[in-house]
């Protein structure tokens, strides 16, 4: 596709500056004829879905093995190592597209079942429909359903995601053939006014979970005095069970680097940041390389594209506190010091990173910008509700059938995303919940199943868009140990600088605690009410001006829940242990629990040993140590207030690692049973490892799979009893039958 | 500068551009609460009791670190604003160990005040249980976290003031503590024990080891201790020194004292080997002697000896002015130049 001639802009340059310019429209151009060639050639082509989550499910693997396998029945084809296109439920995926064909694409691939598929596909006549998930791009297959008209893709809309999972993310070609790049050019030939003018009118809100106007935003940093302005891109992402803003940053780098060269030439800055979580390795490999790229085709450094507009990003690595995401300390953390906000005004707009001018905006926000400039703001803001105009991404997870990363149009409602998307709850049970925002957000009910989802309603309902966590809840799910499982979480990341925060989540954590364990009171419900609402309004910054939403919504929508725990003592979700029949424990599955006792710890370390070694190939403590990988254990010595002792899985009732797991991998075995995570489900995402209150479960080969403590399940199906138990010389650690 | 109007409580008050709303309150003396604030230091906005209602600005803004504008309407009490305030002061109460007729810092407390102030009489939630951790590493202060209220002006002084940066932050949630920077007790780390944290904290979380008596009487002097002469205010008692603190109209010191000034500046005061006249060596034997007496033989004594046998060496602890004087005299009236000084590396 040649460039509209309205957004070309080679007329508009001295001819010398123009050169660099043609030379990216060239560039663009024979990327397009080499994408439409790759297309239409007679090239059989094989994608694989390599973001985090898809190597974590086992694409590695499947990467590794596709030569061999491709040789042995001597096909010819390309493999295509793409981003993750969301649908983490049936990852590993793997499409094979026939020239001139659409993708087929065939979920839970593994590498025994994938000869079978290569070879019904394109040798035995025609795609073997028992692991057929559906096709994908233009046109039809035979008989094949078309995803994009399925339930699971027909109500999304992808703009951010708009090339995650189509394009090669490390290679420049595949980016620029679909039209990359082309916002920039069309920015740089505008005046910075009229670039903030068009984003205002796309009606772009941010999508960092404050949802203010970009464009305004942008105006007023531009508008600020200052010698040295600065673009910051918020990629901290924090909430735990988020993963949307990974995703874009792994599976389209580029869309967010033009995002940030636009937003930085509309306010007028010469150097940016990127700040990321640590925990994010692949992204952050994925942007240097991109980088790179970005020097060749001079969009960035000295000069771009002959605008004279100059830019350089720079990527500081965050340490992964939630409160870092905040942007007054964020701003912290990248000048050296401790994370902690600070009050505003004034803002960042006037008084940011080291006092100067500066603009903070989420990874999302930014990988929409790009497409606003291109395509103009009048085709973004067609997308949506008038009010919320666009698209937002998610990161559904919970109790539903289709766990994953979404993008669908705002104005959506909840029923659409949790029954189409989502493809219902899980088990078929009863909707009972949806979290949205996170743990600064609130729990709607089944009554806003039909509501839209959009700034206002939300907040109006009492929670707030957030970043884009979507947890679905079933009625086995108790509110009350919700609200107290969000409320741990920021009660653990509040970073003490203001006192409601600090203490006051603290203390309603501790009446929630009380009540969840059968001991509540007359009178806390209207306690936790008064907190919550000074909360609010007394805290510093947005973490503890939020914190109270889960505890007050859910008291808002499920009162009768608090009162049935607190006067009849029952947990109507069946989830509170404390207050659970006991005759519910016959149906356990293996009832017992590791005891600890903290001073009759000699940290001799026999624990671990053993554990290591129960969990090796060979059970052997002499061969187990030649072992490659080495096996790990599962438990591990710990300083804690000045003594060593071993910690490991508490195997909590309502564990926080299972709450947030988006593929079920990490799951209770039954009431009273060990928390275990199924490595062919696990798909590294490393939600668990965030949540877990308690540091318990680790990634290892690279982030791809977790470990974590399982109660030596195996020994103890023979009757035998956990190894580190077994091998406590000094009764530090007892196995108790309950 | 630019002055600006602003009503505040419904009186109309001019104030500086660039002044915080506490400050342009306090100027007409209109009282708001504070904990984490300190004339001192750059305003922090942690501890959320200065909280007022700004028309126009959303919820409860903190007053130490709002500017004021123009035009701007400020409400500094309401029925809501106290609510919060003191809910703010009993969860700080929840939070502390009701131990004050133990504690060194009773009666002058910051968090007894506040909670008199708004009239808080029991919290009535429940106690966090916070332990705190406890440091009595240091010879003459003692860190006891468990009464810390997070107002963080220990880590600011220590910073901003005393330039050594010894203590910050750590932690997060509860357990957040003012805490010895990479080290494991205050001993072990970089502090200088110039105590000037212990002055700013507010509360009994840091005291001294042996706190002064209260004076009888006070008088302003200059440390003896090091040429740079900060400003000293002693207090005695009976007819003694007993205490010891800066003087926050020196313009040297602005108040600010180090480890020796503020324990050392007195104690040898009315010690029994301190010398109280000039001593001349008579036979062998030291002897009382006069002021005339001493300085005659001194006199008598250089006027014998020639340049080149005369030389003088002056220290760091003797003011410029006296420094000056005796390489003056060296000059002028010994004719030599034989004259050198203790910290000349
Ligand atoms: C506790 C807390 C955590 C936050 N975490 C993030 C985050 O991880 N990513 C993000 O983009 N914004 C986060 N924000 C919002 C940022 O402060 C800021 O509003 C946002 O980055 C602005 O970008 P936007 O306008 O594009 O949304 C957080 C805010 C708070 C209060
Ligand atoms: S609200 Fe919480 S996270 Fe934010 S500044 Fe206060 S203590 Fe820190
Ligand atoms: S610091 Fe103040 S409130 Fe705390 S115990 Fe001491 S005197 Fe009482
Ligand atoms: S005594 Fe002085 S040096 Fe030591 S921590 Fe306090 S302010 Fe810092
Ligand atoms: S020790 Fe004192 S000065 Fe330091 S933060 Fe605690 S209360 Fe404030
Ligand atoms: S499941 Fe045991 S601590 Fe997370
Ligand atoms: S005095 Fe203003 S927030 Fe503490």
């Amino acid at each position: 596709m040649a460039l509209p001639p309205e957004l070309g802009r080679q007329d508009r340059l001295e001819p010398t500056e123009g050169e660099k310019t043609v030379n990216l429209d060239q560039r663009i151009q024979s990327a397009k004829d080499n994408w439409k060639a790759e297309q239409e050639g007679d090239d059989v082509r094989v994608y694989v879905g390599s973001a985090t989550c898809g190597l974590a499910a086992g694409a590695r693997g499947i990467l590794n093995q596709l030569p061999g396998i491709l040789a042995d029945l001597n096909i010819e084809a390309q493999i295509v190592p793409v981003g993750c296109i969301g649908m983490c439920f049936a990852e590993p995926l793997v499409d094979i597209q026939e020239p001139g064909k659409p993708r087929v694409s065939y979920r839970n691939v593994s590498s025994e079942v994938l000869p079978s598929i290569l070879e019904g596909q394109l040798k035995n006549g025609g795609p073997p429909k028992e692991w057929v998930f559906g096709t994908l791009g233009e046109g039809h297959y035979g008989e094949l359903g078309r995803l994009e008209e399925m339930a699971v893709l027909a109500p999304q809309r992808r703009i951010a995601l708009r090339n995650c999972g189509w394009i090669d993310p490390t290679l420049l070609d595949h980016y620029l053939a679909r039209d990359g790049y082309v916002g920039l050019q069309r920015a740089l030939g505008m005046k910075p006014e009229e670039v903030i003018q068009e984003v205002v009118d796309s009606g772009l809100r941010g999508r960092g979970g404050g949802g203010f106007p970009t464009g305004l935003k942008w105006s007023f940093c531009r508008k600020a005095k200052g010698d040295q302005k600065y673009l910051i891109c918020n990629a901290d992402e924090g909430d735990p069970g988020a993963f949307m803003d990974r995703s874009v940053l792994e599976g389209d780098p580029h869309a967010v680097l033009e995002g940030m060269a636009i937003a930085a030439y509309a306010i007028g800055a010469s150097v940016a940041y990127i700040y990321i979580r640590a925990e994010y390795p692949l992204a952050v490999q994925r942007l240097l390389h991109a980088m790179d790229q970005m020097r060749e085709i001079g969009v960035l450094g000295k000069d771009l594209l002959g605008s004279g507009f100059d830019l350089e990003i720079k990527i500081k690595q965050g340490a992964g506190a939630f409160v870092c995401g905040e942007e007054t300390a964020l701003i912290a953390s990248i000048e050296g010091q401790r994370g902690m906000p600070r009050p505003r005004p004034p803002f960042p707009a006037n008084q940011g990173l080291f006092g100067k001018p500066s603009n903070v905006n989420n990874v999302e926000t930014l990988g929409n910008v790009a497409s606003i400039l291109r395509e103009g703001s009048k085709w973004y803001s067609g997308f949506g509700t008038t009010e919320s105009p666009g698209t937002k991404t998610f990161a559904l997870t919970g109790k539903v059938n289709n766990p994953g990363l979404i993008e669908v149009p705002m104005g959506i409602t909840l029923r659409e995303v949790v029954y189409g998307v989502g493809g219902g709850v899980l088990d078929g049970r009863p909707f009972k919940a949806a979290q949205t925002g996170g743990p600064s957000g609130g729990c709607l009910p089944e009554q806003f199943l039909d509501m839209p989802i959009e700034y206002a309603s939300l907040a109006k309902a009492g929670s707030i868009m957030g970043s884009g966590g979507l947890v679905i809840m079933d009625d086995l799910t108790c509110t009350v140990d919700i609200a107290r499982y969000f409320l741990t979480f920021t009660q653990n990341e509040s970073c003490g600088k203001c006192t409601p925060c600090r203490v006051g989540t603290k203390e309603m954590l501790t009446i929630l605690e009380r009540i969840c364990d059968g001991k509540g009171q007359e009178g806390d419900i209207e306690l936790l009410e008064e907190l919550g609402d000074s909360i609010k309004k007394a805290s510093l910054c947005g973490l503890g001006q939020t914190a109270p939403n889960p505890t007050l919504t859910t008291i808002k929508y499920f009162r009768e829940e608090y009162e049935a725990h607190i006067r009849d003592h029952t947990c109507p979700g069946q989830t509170c242990k404390a207050l659970l029949p006991v005759d519910s424990e016959a149906t356990l599955v293996h009832t017992g629990l590791i005891r600890m006792t903290a001073d009759r710890c000699d940290a001799c370390g026999k624990c671990v040993e053993a554990c290591a070694v129960a969990h090796s190939e060979s059970k052997d403590p002499e061969l187990a140590m030649n072992e490659d990988p080495l096996p790990r254990p599962r438990v591990r010595l710990q300083p804690v207030r000045g003594v060593t002792v071993p910690t490991s899985c508490r195997h909590c009732e309502a564990a926080a690692c299972v709450l947030v797991c988006p593929t079920g991998a990490m799951a209770k075995t039954g009431q009273g049973g060990p928390v275990l995570c199924d490595d062919d489900v696990c798909i590294g995402c490393s939600a668990c490892v965030i949540a877990c209150p308690y540091g318990v479960p680790e990634a290892y080969l690279e982030g791809e799979k977790i470990t974590k403590c399982d109660l030596c399940i195996d020994r103890l199906d023979k009757g035998g009893i956990p190894a580190c138990v077994e091998a406590c010389p000094t009764t530090c650690l007892e196995w108790v039958k309950r | 500068m630019a002055e600006v109007t602003l009503t505040i409580d419904g009186q109309s008050v001019k104030a500086d551009e660039g002044m915080t709303i506490l400050e342009a309150a306090n100027a007409v003396g209109i009282h708001i609460p504070t904990l984490c604030w300190d004339p001192d230091l750059v305003p922090y906005g942690g501890c959320r009791l200065c909280i007022v209602q700004v028309e126009g600005l959303r919820g409860l803004p903190p007053s130490c670190t709002t500017q004021v504008a123009d035009g701007m309407v400020v409400i500094t009490e309401n029925e809501e604003i106290l609510t919060t305030r003191r809910l703010v002061v009993r969860l700080q109460l929840a939070d502390h160990p009701v131990d004050c007729l133990n504690c060194r810092g009773n009666l002058d407390c910051g968090l007894q005040k506040l909670s008199r102030g708004l009239g808080i009489y029991g919290h009535g939630l429940p106690p966090t249980g916070r332990e705190g951790t406890q440091d009595d590493s240091n010879a003459v202060f003692v860190r006891d976290m468990s009464k810390c209220v997070l107002c963080a002006r220990c880590v600011r002084t220590c910073h901003e003031i005393v330039g050594v940066g010894a203590i910050e932050l750590v932690g997060r949630g509860l357990g957040t503590e003012p805490a010895p920077f990479l080290a494991k007790d205050i001993r072990s780390s970089s502090c200088e024990s110039c105590g000037e944290c212990v002055v700013h904290c507010p509360t009994g979380a840091l005291t001294f080891v042996n706190p002064h008596p209260v004076p009888a009487t006070e008088a302003n002097t200059v440390c003896p201790f090091c040429g740079t002469g900060c400003g000293i205010t002693l207090g005695a008692r009976n007819g003694k020194v007993v205490s010891a603190r800066g003087n926050r109209d020196s313009p040297v010191n602005k108040g600010v004292l180090c480890v020796k000034g503020r324990f050392g500046s007195f104690e040898y005061v009315n010690h029994e080997d301190r010398l109280t006249t000039p001593m001349i060596r008579k036979a062998g034997e030291l002897v009382e002697a006069s002021w005339d007496e001493a300085l005659e033989l001194v006199a008598t004594k250089l006027k014998a000896v020639k340049p080149s046998e005369f030389g003088a060496f002056t220290s760091a602890k003797v003011a410029n002015e006296d420094n000056y004087l005796l390489q003056k005299f060296t000059r002028a009236v010994m004719k030599t130049n034989n004259i050198d000084h203790c910290a000349r590396l």
